[in-house]
């Protein structure tokens, strides 16, 4: 039998408390489980810095990938032998659902703004290149890598197969609200994700939604507006992420000026010289990087020990909201009076703005911009979600909009009252 | 010499330079092949149906349209509607209090605004699939690009254009 048609002598089930179980009966999906470059997933948190705000939130990548996998192959075992579905295709839609956030680093945000790189690229390097991953899918056929690789990309010719893992109402969405839901312990997240599924129909190259699913979808488009503004960018997670940042640019300025590391950082230094290779960057992972700033928090070096003191002890900064336009005056004077005290401003004042965490909201778009949700008429016209629903289009209209700064309120309170400039920080910071 | 807000600087400068800018679809397209012929622009793009696409690119629109630096026009069309930005007054003054690190644009914004949003979807999803080779490139565009029917005098011109864009 060929390797893609193998099948376990009896299915395997992972306990998973949001889809209750994870049901594996394909060989191929069982060993890419158990490729080292997967499991590697367990040790990678899937929301970052949110722990320090939602104390749940230690569910990993792994849980989250086979909860994407799961919801594929539910939806695959609803399009069986519906008009425009091609099974030929059921197995490459399931690797790619388990594969797609393959690889995400640690603390991936900010690794990735800081250092300049792609989780994305490395997700392709991962299944292209010379791993567990890559042997696994060749043993399907040799162009299978590619393939699982072009889906993940979105740039497959068979649109349908991409829209289940990446659209705007996808496997990869409804998985991670829900999860993310209830890890954090929050009430918003929740819809009746089954109703959703069974409504699903594959017509030419997208999914829609068949017109009496509508309030279903509504349910999931206003879980996603309260999940952003209530969880993924709340606040204090952003406070954290801001520290995180800060200690990863002051750790490759210090290397990249010669400073002399107690602990040398090895795991990093293919990172500080900007040429991360494939394995420099499996080998990291959250594990390797907390140990790193408990190290660090050792070092000489004032700012860099402040700041991973700071992270490891939850010692956040607070935050004001700003308005850059009618306040850039005093914002400009408040940097200066910063570098004034000995704050270095470019590590305790930072300014951060809701696009500095891109999340997919619910965009109806302009024609050709992005595929929007579509619904599927009883006369079998397809109309755009907004235009249906009342709900949906009072959310996707206008967005509001958010800029933070955040600064060290117990640094500013820490100074003495003689120094003039101190009265002046907290006026301008409405202290 | 601390910028603030740098990003939503740069991007305010492409509509600046633009006038005005008519189309969602066009401004995702125009700063992308920027970014590709090594503008800075520190927007995260990922490809869409439609080509490359940055959801940071159109938050940070937002933003600026709630702080009142650009103006959006909507225009109800038959299917779908459309917008137009131009910069207000307040995003002129940003802009000049502003010390943009940033080599000089105007004339690479000047060849882009007048091309169609069709042919820039071209140009952007072709560069999007670089280093690839040329072959390879035109394959993977008309693979990914089936119902748009880009001809081969299309790719020609468009080989032509991010020809003279990088130069």
């Amino acid at each position: 039998m060929a390797y893609k048609d193998e099948q376990l002598h009896e299915e395997k089930v992972f306990k998973d408390p949001v889809h209750r179980y994870i049901h594996v009966r394909d060989q191929v999906i069982w060993d890419l489980i158990g490729a080292k470059e997967f499991q590697r997933l367990r040790r990678i948190k899937q929301l970052g810095t949110t722990y320090v705000t939602f104390h749940g939130a230690e569910h990993s990548r792994f849980n989250h990938s086979l909860g994407v996998y799961e919801i594929v192959r539910r939806i695959l075992i609803n399009f069986e032998n519906r008009p425009n579905w091609n099974q030929e295709e059921r197995l490459l839609c399931l690797c790619a659902a388990l594969l797609h956030d393959l690889g995400h680093g640690p603390f991936s945000h900010s690794f990735e703004k800081v250092f300049k790189l792609d989780h994305e690229d490395y997700t392709r390097a991962i299944i292209l290149g010379d791993t567990e991953i890559c042997q696994i899918l060749s043993r399907i056929s040799p162009d299978f890598p590619q393939k699982v690789a072009d889906v993940i990309n979105k740039t497959y010719p068979d649109k349908l197969v991409v829209s289940l893992i990446s659209s705007q109402i996808d496997a990869d969405r409804m998985d991670y609200l829900q999860r993310d839901a209830y890890y954090t312990g929050v009430s918003y997240g929740h819809f009746d994700m089954e109703r959703i599924l069974r409504v699903m129909r594959p017509v030419e190259d997208q999914v829609v939604i068949k017109e009496s699913g509508m309030h279903a979808v509504e349910d999931y488009i206003m879980s996603r507006y309260q999940m952003y503004w209530q969880v993924y960018f709340h606040p204090v997670t952003r406070s954290a992420e801001v520290i995180l940042s800060k200690i990863l640019h002051r750790v490759k300025r210090l290397y990249t000026e010669g400073y002399a590391f107690k602990f040398e950082p090895i795991h990093f230094r293919s990172f500080f010289e900007g040429e991360v290779d494939l394995q420099d960057y499996l080998r990291l992972d959250e594990a390797v990087v907390l140990f790193y700033f408990q190290q660090w928090a050792e070092e000489d070096d004032a700012i860099l020990k402040d700041l991973c003191l700071r992270f490891t002890n939850r010692q956040l900064f607070k935050y004001v909201q700003y308005n850059p336009n009618l306040q850039m005056k005093d914002w400009m004077e408040l940097y200066r009076l910063f570098d004034a005290v000995g704050l270095d401003s470019e590590y305790y004042l930072v300014e951060d703005s809701s696009s500095d965490l891109p999340y997919d909201f619910y965009r109806p778009g302009e024609e050709e911009e992005r595929v929007p949700i579509h619904l599927l008429m009883p006369n079998g016209d397809l109309r755009e979600l907004s235009r249906q629903s009342e709900i949906v289009e009072a959310i996707s209209g206008k967005k509001r909009t958010d800029h933070k700064l955040y600064f060290p309120l117990d640094s500013i309170e820490a100074l003495s009252d003689d120094i003039p400039e101190k009265k002046k920080i907290l006026e301008i910071l409405g202290r | 010499m601390f910028v603030l807000l740098k990003n939503h600087a740069k991007l305010l400068k492409v509509f600046e330079a633009s006038e005005e800018i008519t189309g969602r679809k066009k401004l995702q397209k125009m700063v992308y092949i920027l970014k590709k012929v090594g503008f800075p622009f520190e927007e995260k793009y990922a490809f869409h149906f439609y080509g490359p696409y940055s959801e940071e690119l159109s938050l940070r629109t937002e933003e600026l349209c709630n702080l009142g630096f650009i103006d959006e026009i909507k225009e109800k069309k038959s299917n779908y509607t459309q917008y137009r930005y131009q910069v207000t007054d307040q995003g002129e003054m940003f802009l000049k209090e502003s010390t943009l690190d940033m080599p000089p644009v105007d004339e690479k914004i000047a060849t882009l605004k007048e091309e169609s949003s069709r042919f820039l979807e071209l140009v952007a999803t072709m560069l999007y699939f670089e280093p690839a080779t040329k072959a390879e490139v035109e394959k993977k565009v008309q693979e990914v690009k089936k119902k748009s029917n880009y001809t081969e005098e299309d790719l020609a011109k468009a080989w032509t254009f991010i020809d003279k864009m990088k130069h």
